[in-house]
């Protein structure tokens, strides 16, 4: 694996950072905080490891960027990202990602994923588990204001969980056994799909006639226009929109993703559901949708709780603050941006999966 | 029948909010206490070590872990708290539609609950 060329790479001393307090500096400006730096004056001629991620961005830039610090002679470092960096970048990472995510309308876990893979070097299986357990917790956060409202469909939420579940399932069970590259590819793909998606010009139509399928499984209903208006809208091709569901599960599953594109689709462009509705119980499904791949999760250990804590805790900050720009602003241009920024990330996971660096 | 309905939308939407909220309290609590443990200590994530535990088991160590106040364990608590969300939202809706007397809809809550279930087992031993 390419980032971890320089494990045990020993390095001539450059120019000198070391300081008495015992810290070491890279160029790049980060202090990296290193246990073994306060013997700064008595290292001479051991081996240091180096285990910093490369970032395949600039893999020669950055190395260059490594510089060490001593007295004479070759210099002896176990030079590790500590915990406390690792966090403090992640959480960050975390915080942009919830912001790009509610301003894309893609949410943050998709972003969070080629953050932790290609700049931190994560292994995907475990930035997966840590997505997907941020994906609770926003689409938690966010359906209990639109329950509230009265906009989701709960029956049909319900009856979609069925395809969404079983769906998960089985993409969680595939992801165990996928090597972490072809997963990125995929990523990539589903990525650029959903980019793609948010940019869609999306009409407000309601269909007042439902099939005979949906009328017996109670899905059309109403939601709240104003406060004493109400519009009610019909159900169509149920079975195509389960299938479409269970489709929308095993990406959640494998990916770590919420895909709400993919399950907005389902609902909005197969089952001419409004769009309002589509969305918000789309979101409302997510949780339960990502409870049944979590639980194969847990029992692989893809749930790693220091890269979880400050996945969840930045991007739910980082969606709060979207959602303020949201009001603030005007959405459409940023989403363009935001739809190129998801590209241009997207087509690097899936460069690099291909090159098989992740 | 529609008073149940927007009653329980309700009770759904704060179970989803105060939630989210005790999940962030015993996360962050539990960040705090791993971070002064191990701040200083080295991580490397990059390679997958596939493991093979039952959730009980992970649950049992997490609690083990959580009694010696251990932050990784405190934080682990949290996610799980975050799973029962969902869970909770789930249970609340099977109550609701057998209030209904919604045999339907009450089969379709039994069979999703089921699959939950089903990853359980699926996820383990193979």
């Amino acid at each position: 694996m390419k980032k971890n060329i320089r494990n045990g790479a020993s390095f001539r001393s450059g120019s000198t950072l070391c300081n008495a307090r015992g810290r070491v500096y890279t160029s790049c400006g980060t202090p990296v905080f290193c246990y073994a730096a306060t013997r700064c004056g008595d290292m001479k001629s051991e081996h240091f490891q180096i285990n910093i991620p490369l970032n395949p961005f600039y893999p020669d830039l950055f190395s260059n960027f490594v510089h060490l610090i001593t007295g004479e002679g070759q210099v002896n470092i176990p030079f590790y990202m500590t915990v406390l960096v690792f966090v403090s970048i992640v959480l960050l990472g975390a915080i942009c990602a919830g912001i790009i995510g509610s301003l894309s309308g893609l949410g943050g876990g998709i972003v969070v994923i080629p953050l932790l893979t290609i700049v931190l070097g994560v292994d995907i299986h475990y930035a997966i588990g840590a997505a997907l357990v941020s994906v609770i917790a926003t689409s938690s956060g966010s359906a209990a204001a639109y329950v509230k409202e009265g906009i989701t469909n709960m029956r049909l939420g319900m009856f979609l969980e069925i395809a969404t579940t079983a769906g998960a399932v089985a993409g969680a069970l595939i992801s165990t056994s996928a090597p972490s590259s072809s997963i990125a590819v995929l990523f990539g793909c589903a990525l650029i799909f959903s980019a793609g998606n948010s940019l869609r010009k999306k009409e407000e139509k309601v269909v007042t006639d439902s099939s005979t399928l949906a009328k017996k499984l109670k899905l059309p209903s109403h939601y709240p226009l104003t406060k004493d208006k109400e519009i009610s809208y019909g159900t169509k091709n149920v079975i195509g929109g389960f299938s479409m569901m269970g489709l929308a599960g095993m990406l959640s599953g494998m990916l770590g993703i919420g895909s709400g594109a993919f399950k907005v689709i389902a609902m909005d462009t197969i089952m001419k559901i409004p769009f309002k509705v589509s969305t918000t119980t789309s979101n409302f499904m997510m949780g339960v949708t990502a409870l049944a791949s979590c639980v194969i999760y847990v029992q692989k250990g893809y749930i790693v709780p220091d890269i979880c804590l400050p996945v969840m805790i930045g991007v739910l900050v980082g969606a709060m603050i979207g959602s303020k720009i949201l009001i603030a602003t005007d959405p459409k241009k940023l989403r363009v941006l935001f739809a190129f920024i998801i590209f241009f990330l997207a087509a690097n996971m899936i460069y690099n999966g291909i090159k098989g660096n992740i | 029948m529609q008073l149940t309905d927007r009653m329980m939308q309700k009770i759904v939407g704060n179970v989803l909010r105060y939630g989210v909220r005790t999940v962030l309290s015993v996360g962050i609590l539990g960040g705090v206490i791993f971070l002064i443990e191990h701040a200083n200590e080295t991580v490397d994530y990059s390679n997958f070590v596939e493991k093979d535990q039952h959730i009980f088991t992970v649950v049992d160590q997490i609690f083990i872990g959580v009694g010696d106040l251990d932050g990784r364990s405190i934080i682990y608590l949290a996610i799980l708290i975050l799973f029962f969300t969902p869970l909770l939202r789930l249970l609340l809706s099977l109550i609701s539609f057998i209030l209904e007397k919604d045999s339907l809809y009450i089969a379709i809550t039994i069979l999703v609950l089921l699959i939950i279930c089903l990853s359980v087992y699926s996820g383990f031993a193979h």
